[in-house]
């Protein structure tokens, strides 16, 4: 756990301090504040700025052209409404959670724990060049990865050239599946993440917890079940988190891929919201779903939370 | 084209905070125990190594095939040997237009706004890590809160704002929304770091009458160079790879980095030369890797927050 949260020395108790002769461990003044004056300008400026607008964008009609391209005006919860009543935008975000679910809850997650667990036992050399593979699945830029990943998934690409071997045909799972590929294609990308972060975890566990347990009897299955996976909770709600949050909003991945389609069957939220704001031209109304992106995000935050042990809330 | 001195960190992961927790050359001797292996372990070792081959011969296909087409000619999007290895490839996108343009607005646009980040990161996390004040711990929650937020949500009013204060297509735009987007994670890593260095030895600093700034750049920065370090190439590779941002405020092709025009590499030459991709994808990717390995082992130390990173 420690290793997961730099966090901690950022809202940790404050170390005792001696009283000192000279300004520091003081109090903040007016004059020893301004060095924050950039950072903070920057964020009110860039971040804070748009998501104040965006409140206010949601509720009009502004759009790139046709009616509230002229004259923007505001038009209460209609687009909130709107979005609610709309097939396509249920279908994102049925799609949305899909992705989620299969990519990162289940692959990502999973596959990593099984990683860091396994680069325990594995031998040395092998242990270290397949996470190098893993790590360098997760470096590489993400169009690079969306390019990769469409040659492995395509029609002709390495993957139905891999079935062809075992005599399986063709899958062509962008046409038939395209949640599936891409999926496939965020875990490849991800778990790398999600290993660095167990793998960490596991090394903080001490080794002597796990020596006595197995010296009192314990077998394999029970102490992972017993010890281990205890002591991961930290972990795994952190990790869990992260990588959810960074997955609802993955966009150039499935834009390279599929573009959302073929027939709007990969298109995920953030796909969808680009969709109607830029090739429909309905800024306010992408808005809109972008805000309710934002509360899904939210909503599986405050489920993780209740994953953490009671001394890791804040 | 894998990082070996990242997966080195992996296996050996350290962070400030993970001092007084028992390290990896503890952990590691845990599995040998009492002497030599047992048959148990060493069954165990084989099967899990088996289990990682599997794991990593399907993580390795992909990337195989970025390497095996970028020297085929005739590359296609199957992986395959090349009959005539050649450097045809690499020659053909060896142009300003198609290679070092994108390359070079990636580095004006990224390198900017890295320096943009650190420099407003560097000022803002020294008063929170050194002085006392009752809005410090909200002010810091909020920080780590905007960490997570995902910018993917916020781009649409970003451009809308942007069309209005015509900053849309400025390369100054983009870095400064670029630079204030990776603010906040860099702000939080940063003030880890600077709390890791003792405040006793600025005093001396202070009694002789240095100023904030000048004790700061003085006696701070050098102290913690190596987190700086991290912190600046985590910023970096962060931006080097985002699509989004610079997809949805640049335009002109004169301003575009690599991230995107290797998203219109396709439709550039009608039928995509595979190969060419291939090639560009290694050429864009290099830096990225290099200063991965170049960061080494001190990669444990920022990794897990890297959720910055990914996207």
């Amino acid at each position: 756990m420690s290793t997961l949260a730099p966090e901690r020395p950022a809202t940790g108790p404050v170390r005792p301090r001696r009283r000192r002769p000279a300004g520091i461990g003081d109090r903040l003044t007016l004059r020893r504040a301004a060095p924050m004056i950039p950072a903070a300008v920057l964020l009110v400026l860039f971040m804070a700025g748009p998501i104040i607008y965006s409140l206010d964008l949601a509720f009009t009609d502004k759009a790139i052209r046709g009616d509230g391209a002229s004259k923007t005006s505001f038009v209460g919860v209609s687009n909130f409404t709107d979005a609610l009543t709309d097939g396509d935008f249920w279908n994102s975000v049925v799609l949305t959670i899909l992705f989620t679910l299969i990519s990162a809850v289940i692959g990502q997650n999973l596959l990593g724990l099984l990683l860091a667990l396994l680069m325990e036992r594995a031998n040395r050399v092998i242990s270290f060049a397949i996470t190098s593979i893993v790590i360098a699945a997760w470096i590489l830029p993400e169009v690079v990865a969306g390019y990769l990943l469409y040659t492995f998934f395509a029609e002709g690409g390495s993957l139905d050239g891999i079935l062809g071997l075992v005599g399986i045909p063709p899958q062509t799972l962008l046409f038939s599946a395209p949640i599936v590929a891409v999926s496939f294609a965020n875990v490849w990308r991800g778990t790398a993440f999600s290993m660095l972060v167990y793998s960490a975890a596991l090394g903080a566990i001490p080794g002597d917890v796990q020596e006595s347990a197995a010296m009192d009897g314990a077998g394999p299955m029970r102490r992972f079940t017993s010890i281990t996976l205890p002591l991961l909770r930290p972990a795994l709600a952190t990790n869990l988190m992260l990588i959810t949050l960074q997955t609802l909003s993955v966009f150039g991945l499935i834009f390279i891929m599929t573009g959302g389609g073929p027939d709007r069957k990969s298109q995920t939220l953030p796909l969808y919201m680009y969709e109607q704001a830029f090739s429909y031209g309905q800024l306010g109304y992408g808005t809109a779903v972008a805000l309710l992106l934002l509360l899904i995000g939210a909503a599986a935050s405050l489920v993780y939370l209740r994953l953490l042990p009671e001394e890791e809330k804040r | 084209m894998t990082s070996t001195a990242a997966a080195d960190a992996a296996s050996a992961p350290a962070s400030p905070s993970a001092a007084s927790a028992p390290g990896p050359a503890t952990a590691r001797p845990r599995r040998g125990h009492k002497g030599g292996k047992g048959p148990r372990e060493r069954t165990a070792e084989l099967a899990s190594s088996l289990a990682m081959i599997v794991i990593g011969v399907a993580f390795l296909i992909p990337l195989l095939w970025v390497v095996l087409a970028s020297f085929n000619e005739s590359a296609t999007l199957s992986v395959s040997w090349p009959e005539k290895w050649s450097l045809g490839n690499f020659r053909a996108i060896w142009n300003t237009e198609t290679t070092f343009r994108p390359l070079g607005n990636s580095l004006l646009l990224c390198g900017g706004a890295t320096i943009v980040t650190m420099v407003a990161a560097v000022l803002c996390a020294y008063p929170f890590s050194r002085y006392r004040f009752a809005a410090k711990r909200p002010l810091l929650l909020t920080v780590i809160f905007a960490t997570g937020l995902p910018i993917t949500a916020i781009m649409i009013p970003v451009y809308s704002l942007f069309v209005q204060v015509n900053l849309i297509d400025s390369m100054f735009g983009a870095i400064l929304f670029l630079g204030a987007s990776s603010l906040p994670y860099a702000i939080f890593l940063t003030k880890g770091f600077m709390d890791s260095v003792p405040v006793e030895i600025e005093e001396s600093a202070w009694t002789e009458g240095a100023g904030v700034l000048r004790t700061l750049w003085s006696v701070v920065l050098p102290l913690m160079r190596s987190g700086l370090s991290v912190a600046t190439i985590f910023t970096f590779v962060g931006m080097w790879g985002n699509f989004f941002v610079p997809f949805m405020l640049l335009l002109s092709p004169d301003h575009l980095p690599a991230a995107v025009t290797l998203y219109t590499f396709s439709s550039q030459y009608g039928q995509v030369a595979y190969g060419q991709l291939a090639a560009f994808s290694i050429f864009y990717s290099l830096p990225v890797v290099a200063l991965y390995l170049i960061m080494g082992r001190s990669l444990g130390t920022g990794f897990a927050a890297a959720g910055g990173v990914k996207g």
